[in-house]
């Protein structure tokens, strides 16, 4: 079985879901990879570099038309005659492709899955994580978005893959591309952001929360809040992280002086690594954190930062 | 508190409120007045998402509505097999003997464990057919009345106004549902009915109402424990003898139970907590073994009302009339009330089929309708026994009781009285004695947050907070200075916090939390709280099985 | 110009799903449902258009159980016109809904069709997708800002770490993202006019769709509960931890 995987990268530098998505494909049988876009050449250098990578297959493009997905969903069918399985990190830019390319091959997607227990049945996320389903797949060909923290990346380097060269086909038109406005914004968004820093009731008030920002800023984190720290006014609710506010899974959640009710984290459970600060030691957040310190948090706040600055 | 005018819908008839009395009022009224229009809101997300009960009923009002519900497959679907009343001490029980001689009122023979949710979709579903117009996630907000004095219909709330009470980009008007007649089904403590109570002076001349508060919990238990038909009842530990109340479990459906703990809202403690109480009842051996290696699926609270005929107030005023709960039908010592409940609103449906034929502005023949009836002989045969409870605590109400159903069998010749609003009866922190919870596990007892999130309760959150405290003032002087703040304790589902305890407490209200069970509304010592309906949809959104 | 929005009956997002106890999939029955959440943001969007005066009809469709005429219902007491109920009682998947809207985007030719991101139950993400490419049209997943203008729709999507402008000829098929808009509600007035708008009711053999599911589901279970870390003693001990243990900064 040989499994084609569709990489993001980032101006060439390719990112490390879609190592863990070569991760998962090496599961399944020997895989090339796709890459495409305006940084194309770069990207399969870096792809080629990869171990247990093939072949990459580069896609030459001069009309633009490589950020559309109508023409790499066509290109992606076209390719498929040679593969048992195609794969991508979730992505919205794979997300956007590959249903797509799925429909043109008459095949149901399998999307975000966490598990691969054969050829054929893999395990993903419904309702936002509240259950996982093991679903076995009846088409020929399986199309597949992977949950990349589920799935432990390959290394980057240490591999020699040959480069293929293919042209970008027309696709169906009608879709124009005008422009691409990354956001300036400092902070990322709290929903997507890889990490989160949150205060609660133990912020004590609005001055003090914001004493959360010089460790957001050095994580690059985005910052959230309990229930209990909005309602108190400390900061406006679209901050809010839980049942009723906003559901994130970065992979490191910093909780500062929340208790961890459930309602908070019906939010936030899902994170890869959570990490806890609180004075009391009973506090049910430590029933869910990675990593716990029992303190007050306005000590451990600035001596995180100073431990941040002096091995960064 | 709208400017815009709010658009306006005729109906015959506007029921308020999607419970057992309304829908069977409902159906009824389609029945015998098929011409009639009828429109029914509730304030729930659906029909059923605000109904909380045990529930054991009995179908002799289904039966009388719909004969063929068998047929139609009204959710009845497991017989009560084998009841149990059980004496509870702190680490025994005793079974009492020969319940059907000694508790005659507790004979499930025929009945079915229920439910209630469940059954009140299934009757909405019979009500539709009927041409019954459901409108869910509509709040009623307000009594309209015209210049005569005649009740004409609802308004339902505003939807959108923010939490600064300003309306926000999605504001919507509440609506007019004018009708010649309304009825109120509300359930215990119905909002609109306080106002038009108030307004008709329906309470006059009777005792005061008296309430319970219901917690439950369903859990889905192994099928080696799972016993379908069995209904168990518990008195005495871990109450006092000046507190009613008691627990319940019934085993119904698939590997479902039903557990539930009923606290008497005369309760004179202010340390007392309904919710720990229902919890660790659950610790009790005789219930415990029940929940081993079990799942908690659901959890709810709603109060009940315990006054009985003696606290029934006047049923109609002119355009409509009280039926269910929010009048008082429950059967105390049964511990049942839907099929009373359904049997009001049939009868109030009947009243008002014949008030609109002939034009009249009361539907008044509802009142001796009720008393020519089956619910009437009822309740009036059981009428002494709750208020026994209250006169003599709970050892001496349990002999009265007995000897009421064994020597008088219901006709005793004297009624005993209902002195005291529950609100009356606490006592000071001060001469109160404190309680001490066992913590929750995690596996078979919890807090409180863990179990309000398995109610699914929401409410939109930029809305103005729906329990109005009238004079914040009053709040620190009387229910922190003198009860501790009772709020906190009695409150099943958290809304009721104190903040800065130990430097200015002042009330925190979580409204968001609130599962709609209107304890607070009841118990306030000051009666200083005001439950009032908050935007539609809102509250708790019960899920089948409950 | 005319505007095709699929909807789809899910459990309410205010309720959390419970997984059955034998793992065949998660409890429906008397749970209550609601449109899914990014197909109200579709009907908000598509009303939005009428009211500029862009667009002169709304068709509300679900693929589903009968049931779903209570979420076109709704639809229609947002704004749509009319309603369409593609009634099956198979499980529904991406592949088939397309494959069911295809049939009726030949049949009804609007120029835009308007869907949801995806639902919050399957989660997948896929159908708005997959329905383009059925139909070799052009596609704008994730939209949050849309606007017709001249026989094209100018949409700006929502991709990781931005957002992204596309122009589409039409016809196209754009699905909604959060942002897009916040949907009103179905007030009661908007309700009891919607119960007198026309409901066609349909089935996918009317179509000519095999509506046989790809996947099939051999378990549901509930997600691993986390487990309780370690304490560590000092913010230095964290870092070092965070960094060469979990390997996340």
């Amino acid at each position: 079985m040989t499994v084609l995987v569709y990489l993001d990268h980032e101006g060439g530098a390719i990112r490390q879901a879609s190592r863990s998505a070569i991760a998962a494909a090496s599961k399944l049988g020997d895989v090339d990879v796709l890459v495409t876009g305006p940084d194309a050449a770069a990207a399969a250098k870096s792809a080629a570099a990869i171990p247990g990578v093939k072949k990459v297959v580069q896609v030459t493009d001069t009309t633009g038309n490589s950020e559309l997905a109508e023409p790499v969903a066509s290109l992606l069918a076209d390719l498929a005659a040679g593969y048992t399985h195609i794969l991508a990190a979730s992505s919205a830019t794979a997300k956007n492709i590959l249903p797509r390319t799925a429909a043109l091959l008459d095949v149901q997607p399998i999307p975000d899955i966490v598990a691969i227990n054969d050829a054929d049945t893999f395990v993903r996320p419904i309702y936002a994580g509240s259950a996982l389903a093991t679903v076995k797949s009846a088409d020929a060909k399986k199309i597949i978005t992977v949950r990349a923290s589920s799935f432990e990346p390959v290394a980057s380097e240490g591999g020699n893959a040959t480069i293929e060269e293919v042209a970008l086909p027309a696709g169906p038109g009608g879709s124009t591309f005008i422009a691409t406005e990354l956001s300036k914004s400092e902070r990322p968004e709290l929903e997507s952001a890889r990490v989160v820093v949150s205060g609660g009731n133990g912020m004590l008030n609005e001055e003090n929360f914001k004493l959360l920002e010089p460790l957001a800023d050095r994580l690059g984190a985005a910052i959230g809040a309990s229930r209990a720290a909005v309602d108190k006014g400390f900061v406006s609710n679209e901050y809010q992280v839980g049942q009723t506010g906003k559901i994130v899974a970065p992979e490191l959640y910093i909780a500062m002086g929340i208790s961890g009710q459930i309602q908070h984290l019906a939010g936030m459970k899902d994170s890869k690594v959570i990490v806890a600060v609180n004075k009391d030691p009973e506090a049910p957040i430590f029933q869910v954190a990675d990593y716990g310190i029992v303190g007050d948090l306005f000590t451990i706040l600035p001596q995180l930062e100073a431990e941040l600055d002096k091995a960064g | 508190m709208s400017e815009t005018p709010r658009e306006t819908m005729e109906f015959d008839v506007v029921i308020v409120g999607g419970g057992p009395s309304g829908l069977a009022a409902a159906i009824r009224l389609r029945q015998v007045a098929p011409d009639a229009s009828v429109c029914l809101i509730e304030k729930g997300s659906e029909i059923g998402a605000h109904i909380l009960s045990g529930a054991v009923i009995e179908p002799r009002a289904l039966e009388e509505l719909l004969p063929h519900w068998r047929e139609e497959g009204a959710p009845l679907n497991t017989p009560v097999t084998e009841e149990q009343m059980l004496y509870l001490t702190q680490k025994g029980s005793l079974e009492i003997p020969f319940l059907d001689r000694v508790m005659p009122h507790m004979n499930n023979h025929g009945n079915h464990i229920v439910s209630l949710g469940d059954f009140c979709r299934w009757l909405a579903s019979r009500a539709e057919e009927l041409g019954v117009e459901i409108y869910p996630g509509f709040a009623g907000a307000e009594v309209l009345v015209d210049d005569s004095g005649r009740v004409t219909g609802v308004a339902t709330g505003d939807m959108g106004i923010g939490r600064d009470g300003q309306p926000g980009d999605n504001y919507a008007p509440g609506m007019e549902l004018r009708a010649k007649y309304t009825l109120f089904a509300e359930g215990c403590r119905g909002s609109l009915t306080k106002q038009v109570t108030a307004m008709y002076n329906l309470r006059k001349g009777v005792d005061p109402q008296t309430y319970g508060l219901g917690i439950k919990e369903l859990w889905e238990i192994p099928k080696e424990m799972h016993r379908p038909g069995l209904v168990q009842h518990s008195f005495g530990w871990p109450l006092d003898d000046r507190t009613y109340g008691g627990a319940w479990m019934y085993h119904f459906g698939d590997n479902l139970v039903s557990y539930g703990f009923v606290t008497g809202l005369d309760y004179p403690n202010t340390w007392l907590s309904p919710f720990d109480e229902m919890q660790r009842v659950k610790l009790h051996p005789a219930f415990r073994p029940y929940f081993e290696g079990g799942r908690r699926i659901a959890y709810g609270a709603r109060a009940l009302s315990e006054g009985g005929i003696q606290s029934i107030p006047r049923l109609t005023f002119p355009g409509g009339a009280l039926i269910g709960d929010t009048a008082g039908f429950l059967n105390v010592p049964k511990i049942k009330g839907t099929h009373t409940a359904m049997k009001s609103g049939m009868l109030a449906a009947e009243a008002v089929a014949e008030a609109l034929a002939t034009d009249r502005v009361e539907p008044g023949s509802y009142t001796r309708r009720i008393r020519d009836s089956w619910l009437w002989t009822e309740l009036r045969s059981v009428r002494n026994i709750r208020p026994a409870f209250a006169k003599f605590g709970m050892k001496g109400g349990a002999l009265y009781s007995g000897m009421d159903a064994m020597l008088l069998r219901g006709r005793a010749p004297w009624t005993l009285h209902t002195r005291h609003s529950d609100n009356e009866v606490l006592e000071p922190a001060s001469i109160s004695e404190k309680i001490s919870y066992p913590k929750p596990d995690g596996k078979i007892t919890f807090d409180r947050l863990s179990s309000v999130f398995l109610s699914n309760t929401n409410h939109e959150e930029d809305q103005p907070v729906h329990l109005k405290v009238r004079n914040m003032s009053l709040w620190k002087t009387v229910n922190w200075d003198v009860f501790r703040a009772p709020e906190s304790r009695y409150c099943p589902a958290a809304v009721y916090e104190v903040a800065d305890e130990a430097t200015d407490p002042h009330l925190q209200i979580n409204a968001q939390n609130c599962v709609h069970c209107k304890t607070c509304d009841i118990k306030d010592p000051a009666q200083n709280i005001d439950w009032v309906t908050p935007e539609g949809a809102g509250g708790p959104n019960y899920p089948g099985g409950m | 110009m005319k505007v095709l929005v699929p909807v789809k009956r899910v459990i309410d997002y205010n309720i959390k799903p419970r997984v059955k106890a034998d793992g065949s999939g998660v409890e429906t029955a008397g749970v209550k449902m609601s449109m899914n959440p990014f197909d109200e943001i579709a009907v908000e969007e598509a009303v939005r258009l009428k009211e500029k005066g862009v667009v002169s009809e709304i068709i509300a469709v679900s693929i589903g159980e009968a049931k779903a005429q209570d979420t076109l219902r709704t639809a229609m007491a947002m704004g749509a016109d009319r309603s369409i109920l593609v009634e099956t009682d198979v499980v529904t998947e991406p592949l088939s809904v397309a494959k069911v809207l295809k049939a009726l985007v030949e049949k009804e030719k609007p120029d835009l069709i308007i869907l949801g991101k995806q639902a919050i139950d399957d989660d997948m993400n896929a159908t708005g997708q997959m329905l383009a490419g059925l139909l070799g049209r052009p596609q704008a997943t994730f939209a949050s800002k849309v606007e017709v203008a001249d026989g094209a729709v100018t949409v700006m999507r929502e991709i990781d770490g931005g957002s992204q402008t596309v122009k589409l000829a039409l016809p196209a098929i754009i699905t909604a993202d959060l942002r897009l808009n916040e949907p009103r509600y179905a007030s009661l007035p908007n309700i009891m006019k919607a119960r007198k708008k026309p409901m066609e009711k349909i089935t996918p053999a009317d179509l000519g769709v095999d509506m046989t599911p790809r996947l099939s589901v051999v378990s549901v279970a509930e997600p691993p509960e986390r487990k309780a870390g370690i304490k560590l003693d000092s913010a230095a001990e964290l870092v070092s931890r965070l960094r060469n243990e979990a390997k996340v900064i």
